[in-house]
């Protein structure tokens, strides 16, 4: 059965953008866990040679005009929702590299 | 009778007699949410203001023509209505805790465009009144997630509504509204529908549009209504159903006339009885119920066969991995950036990010999140989302199968009524649990529904669900409507104590 560290489960807030308490790094360890524990049960279904289902009701790539339309909301009304300051209509986010 | 206990139905034609306008009925709903929304919990937004003024141009347009015309009903809070807040019911969309002189610190999300199915509600000029409470981005099955705290059962405030459409379930079967909106991504209408004791539809995946919905998990997610009867459902569906460019993943299949299908006639339907629904611990009253419901479809003509769906204990499992999966990369856009929860310290980039979503996402979503990191990280790939597919596929081949033998199946919604609030609060897979009769449907893509077929002795209602084919919602409201014109389950009414 697999089980998960507290440095395993670091890691992967990191990589989730997850900033998490000492607490929730030791909760998570158990919790997490116990789901893989459950979820294991999976690996009775031998399951070789089975196609794997993405799409369940076969819908295939769906095309259609490359048509400019004007219906959905202005750039304005996209931007007055962000919590972050607006400068020549776009939003100043914190710096990427530190 | 008040007026807000009528079904959409029966109010629509009092509207149309002009026997009662749309003002009127929308205040009486007002009315009754101001007077038991203390006890129960269910609605979060509200858009009385809106709502009033709309009906008021309705009433004075004075057509009546369409059945929901000048009808109030309330959405779940993750369909986006231009000028109203919908907020997830999660703090990451609320901002509620930032310090004073932060751009939209304490403002709830405002969407600037409207949901397809809100929009085509309007349209036909139903009314929308406001936002109802779910689990946080719908993760749940008792509303206990909202960062607004739980919605309480209509017939036992200890327990919960269900959820994750626990406040629509609870605002239907209060009478707070005449039909509400829900989704449906592991059970998340017909659990609600069930513990509540009114009905509720999942649809093919596809059916409906999501544009404008709060993802959960896309290769699952499906809306629907709740409603008073099962000719409510048709009549909503009608309104909602079909093609939306917006939506890639709906279909051009025809939409039938739902209401014309509801003929009370069930002769010669052949209905399946799947062995693994009845599993040991389940309440006993809850297995009397679906086996007495077996009974009155036989006494309607319709002929009982007993299936077999192997994969079914495989099915909760299944879904609680390529849920969370999907889940962390639909998360992924509560990153502060765009909307939503900021925070003051904004030197860094990566740090800013896990802030602003430490702070916004409750425990379950979080807990979502970090599964599906996991499970999608390099070298896991294969041994769980791969692996999570391939039993899918085997999940949807039990149903294909027993397809060819029977036209619809029946089972219980749910292995107990509604529980008692915090039952589940240390356990997350007790809670996954709840799930175990629900997401076989969702594995296959195919609709169901819950239909009232009783009441525990404790007084709870329980729930009959009738599964059908892909894009044969009108077979299994066709079964639902016969049931409901045999029985008088759905005329009882909570007492709210």
């Amino acid at each position: 059965m697999p089980s998960l560290t507290a440095d395993q489960v670091r890691h992967i807030a990191k990589l989730a953008r997850l900033k998490l308490s000492e607490e929730e790094v030791k909760k998570f360890s158990t919790e997490l866990t116990q789901i893989l524990g459950y979820i294991d049960i999976l690996n009775e279904v031998p399951t070789d040679d089975v196609a794997p289902t993405a799409q369940v009701t076969g819908l295939l790539n769906q095309f259609r005009e490359d048509v400019v339309s004007s219906n959905g909301p202005s750039g304005d009304a996209l931007l007055a929702t962000s919590p972050l300051p607006i400068v020549d209509h776009q939003i100043e986010t914190p710096s990427a590299h530190g | 009778m008040s007026a807000t206990a009528l079904t959409i139905a029966q109010a629509h034609d009092k509207l149309r007699k002009k026997e009662l306008s749309s003002e009127e009925l929308v205040r009486a709903c007002i009315e009754r949410i101001e007077a038991v929304d203390g006890k129960l919990n269910a609605v979060v937004h509200r858009n009385f203001e809106g709502a009033l003024e709309q009906a008021k141009k309705v009433d004075s347009n004075g057509k009546f023509d369409h059945p929901l015309t000048g009808i109030p009903y309330l959405a779940k809070d993750v369909y986006c209505e231009e000028g109203v807040p919908t907020t997830g019911c999660s703090n990451v969309l609320r901002n509620p805790t930032s310090p004073d002189g932060l751009r939209g610190a304490g403002k709830d999300y405002i969407p600037p465009f409207d949901s397809t199915t809100t929009k085509r509600l309007k349209a036909v000029g139903a009314i929308s009144m406001g936002k109802t409470n779910t689990d946080e981005f719908t993760m749940g099955a008792s509303t206990e997630t909202s960062c607004f705290g739980v919605t309480r059962c209509p017939w036992d405030l200890t327990c919960v509504a269900g959820g994750s459409s626990g406040g629509s379930a609870a605002a239907v079967s209060a009478d707070e509204c005449i039909f509400a909106l829900g989704t449906d991504t592991g059970g998340s209408i017909r659990e609600p529908a069930a513990f509540c004791g009114i009905a509720g539809i999942r649809t093919t995946y596809g059916r409906t549009s999501r544009y404008g919905v709060m993802s959960m998990a896309s290769s699952l997610d499906t809306i629907g209504p709740l409603g008073k009867t099962i000719e409510d459902l048709a009549i909503i569906l009608q309104a909602i159903a079909g093609k939306d460019l917006k939506d890639g993943t709906t279909s051009d299949v025809p939409v039938p006339d739902y209401r014309a299908e509801l003929t009370g006639n069930v002769k010669g339907l052949k209905i399946g009885i799947p062995k693994e629904y009845f599993i040991p611990g389940m309440h006993p009253e809850i297995e009397a119920s679906v086996r007495d419901a077996a009974k009155v479809f036989e006494s309607l003509g319709a002929k009982i066969v007993d299936i077999s769906l192997p994969h079914t204990k495989y099915g909760v499992a299944t879904y609680y991995i390529l849920c969370p999966c999907e889940v962390s990369s639909n998360m992924a856009r509560y990153d502060g950036i765009r909307y939503g929860h900021t925070v003051q310290e904004k030197d860094n980039l990566v740090e800013y990010y896990g802030r602003v979503r430490s702070e916004g996402f409750g425990p379950e979503v979080k807990r979502r999140i970090m599964i599906g990191t996991y499970a999608l990280s390099a070298g896991y790939f294969d041994a769980y989302y791969r692996k999570a597919q391939k039993i899918r596929t085997l999940i949807k081949e039990d149903f294909r199968a027993a397809y060819e033998k029977v036209d619809v199946i029946i089972s219980p919604v749910t292995p107990t009524p509604a529980f008692k609030v915090g039952a589940h609060t240390d356990d997350p897979v007790s809670m996954y649990l709840e799930d175990a009769f629900l997401s076989g449907q969702v594995m296959a893509g195919i609709p169901a529904l819950s239909v009232p077929c009783g009441f525990s002795k404790e007084g709870l209602p329980m729930g009959l669900q009738i599964t059908g084919q892909q894009w044969k919602e009108e077979v299994i409201l066709r079964a639902a409507h016969a049931y409901e014109q045999a029985t008088e389950w759905q005329t009882k009414k909570p007492t709210l104590s």
